[in-house]
């Protein structure tokens, strides 16, 4: 007998109702593994004010015409790089402020756990001027080869270089090194991109160079899509000419990219021997350039160009033991408006000439996501991933995500104009969130811990660097956050993993071994690791590699691609210490 | 020389033939040209998609869909042009998080299985691309969202949808339904902006990103569920614009509402008048059941 046709209809409302039932139900469940399988087995303690280190960090103040969203246009600066500016062994921290008046700080650290605030003495302090610019970061390297680290500050404003004279003072050489260019940069690194054993620098644009943010001529400085953008400031490199100065030669290798590039890191990814340069760009697709001997910079389609996404930060770092640097670029997510997601690629380059993206579950989302970095912070010889995160947290109960979906999807023209933005106010945008700590746990994916190893602070954070603070064999983190304290994360992995720390001079190569790349084997356990000039968002990590071993209680064989083109290897090393390396000579 | 023959060899021959021809295309035909229009438009020139396998999988999810559940409801296969034109602006819409599918599975099969379920007088009531959009907001929020900034911002793209689409709305017949949104949409968020006291530009903004083109141009102007009459079917208009309004004006307020609303105050607002109308035009209209 056929069924009567409200019968058919209800049969078809079954599956209907419980179609939507289901997406109820997905929705709820957690991302990634429903439960954490193992022990992270590493705690990380917020020893901040133990430590000594009491730096705040201050936003930046505009052009009254850029009111309506300064929160926004001024929500970048709070930058954290490791150093041993006096070479004493112990790694120093650097932080920038981003206000007139406010200093930045250099952090001494006297071996005992404790820090010093010695930028006032050291001439590095008051960089933050009206005439010259605030400062959004810095990284350092040793450019003249005299064995003292130097530093490159970028600022909204001018570049600033200052030559390390005596492991104690700083001497500005900015005009003498042919660098004073306003910019309002965002990111620097350090790249021997010629091989010459003389560092280069790179130093990225976000608004365009001829802003000045503080007298607008215009208030048409923003970009003209959230995706595709363009009209950013033109990135720059700077070749080293050997005698303390440096020529712009961005044109002739092909560099300039303008869009709006926050973030760059350096490594060989296609193993020809010649570092090229990856760009994690806002409002727009991640770029990779690729060093064509040294003679020009060839911009790769690795995959990269058919993703737009507002890229934040890039980290380099072997995310599955396979010997490879992999890159994780960070995005924005939040809840019903968007979902960018962060991209986990995997360097592919050698086998397929590209970057695959396999970012899944709780790593693709850690909500507006800034900087982040590999580290093995259990020892255990496999990478964990620290996320900084959060954007601006002013008044919880205000959300800016209405306003900014206004404009979000409308035509560029209109927001390429501050003044057509909706007044920004007191609201938070994606603010108090929680840092991710991330592990990789095989078939599970990758599962945050964060909460279970101790980051349970909500501040904004933008700057990750790490470092063995303590020369222990731990990886220390610490977070610069915007217009908040910084933070500093003594980690405490479980004893019974061991690890090395390599710590490479260059003599052929620049003396801070930057771009060095060192491969580790110990019983089948394989990684690599890269001496960066600048990674992450506005950070560096230590120039010394630290490499967890796990239960091993030897490290069978390292390789030392350094920069020069030597290739140098040792075999058979001892475990738990730190071990200094100079590179062979000719 | 055959009768259809002799209409071709003059030029205003030709031009009435084709114009006849263009008339007899079934309207389903055009918009589904339109919708194919703007997919590959936005993927050559933005990645829009996200994925082939979105494509894919929607597609195939609305179209099996639809052929089941026609050959289960009526013991007849339909036409799977709606099933395409949903699958298709659902895979652009749509916007999920990470990697994953189910979005797209669950969407596609909500969209068509509405049309058979949520029925009146033989009629389905919501547009079901706007039905699953609105359905899986606010069933899904931590895993998706709708389309905003992915489609470049740019002029260009706007006005090849622009001009294709007023074409095709207007031999639709549906033309003044897509004016008068404008037309209402600006004028009410004008309105809203003074009232506020904030600038005009941004509170009109969002009429010039794709969502609207999408909404525009296939939602509200859905045949199968506008309500018949052309002074109606501006009447609808009106109260839709006007409830997005509102709810506008309640986001603007920071009541606590659902994302959904705050993130898609246009599909919210037609998915709440558009099936309220229809349900009144069809219980006005004459007791006579319209055929499906």
């Amino acid at each position: 007998m056929p069924l009567r046709p409200a019968v058919r209809r209800a049969i078809i409302a079954v599956p209907f109702f419980a179609a939507i039932g289901l997406a109820v139900h997905l929705d709820h469940q957690p991302l990634g593994a429903v439960t954490d399988p193992g022990h992270p087995g590493f705690a990380l303690h917020d020893a901040t004010a133990a430590a000594g280190l009491h730096f705040v960090h201050h936003r930046a103040r505009f052009d009254a015409r850029l009111a309506n969203i300064e929160p926004h246009v001024a929500a970048l600066g709070a930058s954290v790089s490791v150093v041993d500016f006096d070479g004493d062994g112990w790694p120093d921290l650097y932080f920038t402020n981003s206000r007139f008046g406010e200093p930045n700080a250099l952090y001494r650290n006297r071996g005992d756990g404790t820090f010093e605030d010695v930028a006032a003495s050291a001439g590095l302090a008051d960089l933050n001027r009206p005439g010259e610019g605030v400062s959004m970061g810095a990284v350092w390297g040793d450019f003249d080869n005299d064995g003292h680290e130097d530093v490159l500050v970028y600022r909204y404003g001018y570049l600033s270089l200052f030559r390390n004279v005596d492991g104690h003072h700083f001497e500005d050489v900015t005009e003498k090194a042919g660098l004073k260019r306003w910019m309002n940069s965002n990111g620097a690194i350090w790249i021997d991109y010629d091989r010459d054993g003389l560092l280069d620098l790179y130093v990225t644009g976000y608004f365009r160079s001829d802003i000045d943010l503080w007298h607008v001529a215009t208030t048409k400085i923003m970009h003209d899509s959230f995706e595709f953008a363009t009209n950013g400031g033109k990135n720059l490199l700077f070749h080293n000419l050997g005698n303390g100065r440096f020529e712009d030669v961005t044109d002739k290798m092909g560099v300039g990219s303008t869009r709006w590039t926050l973030a760059a890191a350096s490594a060989d990814f296609n193993g020809d021997g010649w570092p090229d340069i990856y760009l994690a760009n806002d409002y727009g697709p991640e770029e990779l350039y690729l060093n064509d001997h040294g003679r020009r910079f060839v911009l790769s389609s690795a995959g990269l160009e058919s993703e737009s996404k507002s890229g934040m930060s890039v980290a380099l770092g072997d995310a599955f033991n396979r010997g490879t640097l992999d890159a994780f670029v960070t995005n924005i997510s939040e809840r019903g408006y968007i979902f960018q997601n962060n991209n986990l690629r995997l360097n592919q380059m050698l086998e397929t000439g590209r970057f695959r993206n396999v970012a899944e579950g709780a790593v693709a989302d850690a909500g507006w996501a800034w900087g982040a970095q590999f580290g093995d912070l259990n020892n255990d010889g496999s990478n964990q991933l620290f996320v900084a995160n959060g954007f601006i947290s002013a008044d919880p109960n205000v959300n800016y995500w209405y306003a900014m979906s206004k404009i979000a999807g409308a035509n560029g023209r209109l927001f390429e104009d501050a003044s057509s933005w909706p007044a920004f106010g007191n609201a938070s945008l994606s603010g108090y969130e929680h840092a991710r700590v991330y592990m990789n746990r095989g078939l599970a994916g990758w599962v945050d811990v964060a909460q279970r190893v101790g980051v349970t602070n909500s501040y904004d954070g933008r700057a990750v660097a790490l470092a063995d603070l303590s020369n222990r064999g731990a990886v220390d983190v610490i977070v610069a956050n915007q217009n908040q304290p910084a933070v500093l994360y003594r980690n405490h992995p479980d004893t019974a993993n061991h690890w090395i720390g390599l710590k490479l001079v260059g003599t052929r190569s620049n003396r801070s071994a930057i771009g060095a790349e060192v491969v580790i084997e110990a019983s089948g356990m394989t990684q690599r690791r890269i001496v960066d000039g600048g990674m992450g968002f506005a950070s560096q990590n230590d120039r010394r590699l630290h490499f967890g071993v796990g239960r091993r209680d030897w490290v069978d064989r390292v390789v030392i691609h350094w920069p020069s083109g030597t290739q140098q290897t040792l075999q058979h090393l001892a475990v738990d210490q730190i071990l200094t390396v100079t590179e062979p000579g000719r | 020389m055959n009768a259809a023959a002799e209409t071709s060899v003059t030029g205003q021959g030709v031009q009435s033939g084709w114009r006849e021809r263009g008339r007899q295309i079934d309207p389903r035909y055009l918009i589904a040209g339109l919708i194919t229009l703007v997919l590959v438009v936005a993927q050559f020139r933005y990645h829009v998609v996200g994925g082939y396998e979105r494509l894919v999988l929607t597609l195939l999810i609305c179209t099996l869909t639809e052929t089941l559940l026609s050959w289960f409801e009526r013991g007849r296969v339909v036409n799977l042009q709606s099933a395409y034109i949903s699958g298709v602006s659902l895979t652009l819409l749509l916007k999920p998080q990470g990697s994953v599918l189910w979005p797209f599975a669950l969407a596609g099969f909500i969209a068509i299985a509405s049309k058979y379920v949520l029925r009146y007088r033989d009629n389905h009531l919501w547009n079901p691309t706007n039905f699953a959009i609105v359905a899986l907001l606010l069933a899904a929020p931590s895993r998706v969202s709708v389309l905003s900034h992915q489609w470049g911002n740019d002029l260009l793209t706007n006005l090849v949808i622009w001009t294709f689409g007023l074409v095709i709305a207007s031999r639709v017949r549906v033309l003044h339904i897509t004016l008068t949104y404008v037309a209402c949409f600006l004028v009410l968020n004008s309105a809203r902006a003074a009232m506020l006291g904030q600038p005009v530009l941004p509170e009109i903004a969002p009429i010039t990103g794709p969502m609207y083109q999408l909404f525009i141009f296939f939602m509200i102007t859905d045949p199968r569920t506008v309500v018949r009459g052309r002074g109606k079917q501006i009447a609808v208009v009106v109260l839709i614009a006007l409830a997005e309004t509102l709810i506008r004006l309640a986001s603007d307020r920071g009541w606590p509402l659902p994302t959904a609303f705050n993130a898609a105050p246009a599909l919210v607002a037609l998915a709440l008048v558009g099936p309220v109308a229809k349900w009144f035009d069809l219980r006005l209209a004459s007791p006579t059941r319209t055929p499906s």
